[in-house]
């Protein structure tokens, strides 16, 4: 088993995305440290935009992600829906 | 009715297929004249992809959102004058590391992203390379804004590019991406996009700026996370690189290997810097450097590697060895500065007894055993008013050119040497890593610019090292170097802070 994981910048934008994080990925791990949070799971992540937008009450562009993002491992998939992140095993 | 909008992955394709051309009336070999002396064998452009099929509106749009929420934070750092808020006068020695030693590099790699750019026959190359280069830029840019604040208050800012070309540890990441510049443009993108940016940066960007915001300094802390905002874009493109280059011809694949072991190698002796910066340089710890390194390398890469096992790609060479490496590099780094603290363009210090007790615990298995000793020996000639500044010149690796200083990783108080034998001379090396590098292409490396034979060889003025440092090297002598203790910086330090 390996481990995707993603970390964005601690701040208002981003505890909304966290909360679909885990919402949508149930067994992930949530790592807070100094001003960053940083999410893991094995093998895959979804970070979807109907979640998103539903937990920040607005409309949200996958895109906008990049805004926060501050690193990422694993193979990645982007689309208007969703970004995911993989390990193929 | 409105026009249909477009999504993510047709809007991508139409950029990066239907913005290219026929050559027609050109010879296209000659249009790229650097595609195929490498070995590297495309077959088929198109199959390049960006996963986040990012195009020029989006990436405008987005990059320019980054820049106003960055320099809105550096305008209130400014005002509230936020330099005053980080935890000791000791932290900002790391910023000026970062300046004189990484921000350079930033623009080495726009240079680089922006050559090897024009040379890629396929249009979504072209076009990942142009948005790197751009972002770089970026970097240099914001990062030189950020550190301008601290230039008004400390020493050691001031003449960074000057510096940078000719200060002798500075010749370590000078002479990294001089390398990387210098090969052709497939090895330069394993290089740097995928072997520094997806295997290693993490290690600089991610928990040293997160140590930067736990000691206050708000500026690095968000320059750092801005640029790594582009970097996680980097490091995708890094790993879809080298997932192309292999799936294109499978004659690739041993090259990429080899590109990939010389790469990480020279990756990893770079990042020792910064491997010292974390143990040593932030007054409020987040994590230890060997923490960093199995967190960022030995879980992260080492999920990398199995995912490129299919293609028949291996861990990189001496992976073993930085197994061992990452519980004495911090030390034996440190250690160097200390005892060269004369001719260092930052201030060097005796880690405090609760910094000590801190490397005890995280390093159980050898800081007590190895480098705890020199500290408290250290400690002790200082306080009798004996501190030790090596007035010798240190004998340097012609791959790295870091001094000698590193030892043999299963005998920690030996310190390695390897060297071989070129057309009638004799080049050094600190490790196995850096002599097989110089093997496989010597020719290149016999041409390095090592600072310590350029002194020797007359070429740095001055016939005295204070001559070198002073008139070639442009240090403020008594400012810029020696110790924290007794220094210009602490002595304003201590006045803003109204401490005695």
């Amino acid at each position: 088993m390996s481990k995707v994981y993603i970390a964005l910048q601690d701040n208002d934008e981003s505890r909304y995305i966290i909360e679909a994080i885990e919402q949508d990925n149930p067994d992930a791990t949530v790592i807070h440290q100094p001003a960053m949070i940083r999410i893991e799971n094995e093998n895959s992540l979804v970070v979807k935009r109907e979640t998103v937008e539903e937990k920040m009450g607005r409309d949200w562009d996958v895109q906008e992600l990049h805004l926060n993002l501050i690193t990422l491992g694993g193979n990645v998939d982007e689309d208007d829906d969703q970004l995911s992140l993989s390990w193929n095993v | 009715m409105s026009a249909k909008k477009l999504n993510l992955k047709d809007k991508y394709r139409l950029l990066t297929r239907d913005l290219d051309w026929e050559y027609s009336y050109a010879d296209r070999k000659k249009a790229f004249p650097y595609e195929e002396f490498e070995g590297i064998k495309i077959t088929d452009w198109s199959k390049w992809e960006d996963p986040f099929r990012l195009t020029m509106d989006a990436y405008w749009k987005y990059q320019a959102e980054k820049e106003k929420k960055l320099y809105a934070i550096f305008d209130a750092f400014a005002q509230n004058n936020g330099h005053l808020n980080v935890t000791d006068a000791r932290y900002v020695n790391a910023i000026k590391i970062f300046l004189t030693g990484v921000s350079p590099l930033e623009y080495q790699a726009y240079q680089g992203y922006a050559h090897v750019g024009r040379q890629f026959g396929g249009a979504g190359a072209r076009v990942a390379c142009q948005m790197q280069s751009i972002d770089e830029l970026r970097h240099v840019q914001t990062q030189i804004h950020a550190m301008s604040h601290y230039n008004k208050y400390f020493d050691g800012f001031q003449d960074w590019t000057h510096m940078h070309d000719r200060v002798w540890y500075l010749s370590v990441p000078k002479s990294f991406f001089d390398d990387a510049r210098s090969a052709g443009p497939f090895e330069f993108l394993i290089a740097i996009s995928f072997s520094f940016e997806y295997v290693l940066t993490n290690l600089l960007f991610v928990p040293f700026m997160s140590g930067a915001a736990h000691n206050g300094d708000m500026a690095t802390c968000t320059f750092g996370f801005s640029a790594q905002s582009d970097e996680a874009r980097h490091m995708t493109l890094g790993l879809e690189i080298i997932k192309f280059l292999l799936e294109q011809h499978e004659d690739n694949v041993p090259i990429v290997q080899k590109w990939i072991d010389k790469w990480f190698w020279r990756g990893t002796r770079l990042l020792s810097i910064v491997a010292m910066m974390m143990d040593y340089m932030l007054p409020n710890k987040v994590m230890s450097w060997k923490e960093a390194w199995e967190v960022y390398f030995e879980e992260a890469g080492g999920a990398l590697f199995k995912d490129l096992a299919r293609y028949g790609i291996r861990m990189p060479k001496f992976v073993e060895v930085t197994e061992k490496e990452k519980e004495h590099i911090s030390h034996q780094a440190w250690w160097i500065f200390y005892n060269y603290g004369h001719a260092a363009g930052f201030h060097t210090w005796i880690p405090s007894d609760e910094e000590l007790d801190w490397l005890s615990e995280k390093y159980p298995d050898t800081f007590d055993k190895y480098y705890r000793p020199r500290w408290e020996l250290a400690k002790k000639m200082e306080a009798e008013g004996k501190r030790f500044y090596s007035q010798a010149l240190p004998q340097l690796c012609t791959t790295c050119q870091i001094p000698m200083g590193f030892t043999e990783m299963d005998d920690p108080t030996q310190i390695a040497y390897r060297s071989s034998d070129y057309e009638g001379e004799k080049y050094h090396f600190c490790s196995d890593g850096c002599k097989h590098i110089f093997d496989e292409e010597p020719e290149k490396y016999v041409q390095s610019w090592l600072p310590v034979h350029q002194i020797y060889q007359g070429n740095c003025g001055g016939a005295s090292v204070e001559e070198v440092l002073r008139d070639y090297y442009k240090l403020n002598l008594g400012a810029d170097n020696l110790d924290i203790k007794g220094s210009p910086d602490e002595q304003r330090w201590k006045e803003w802070k109204g401490v005695a």
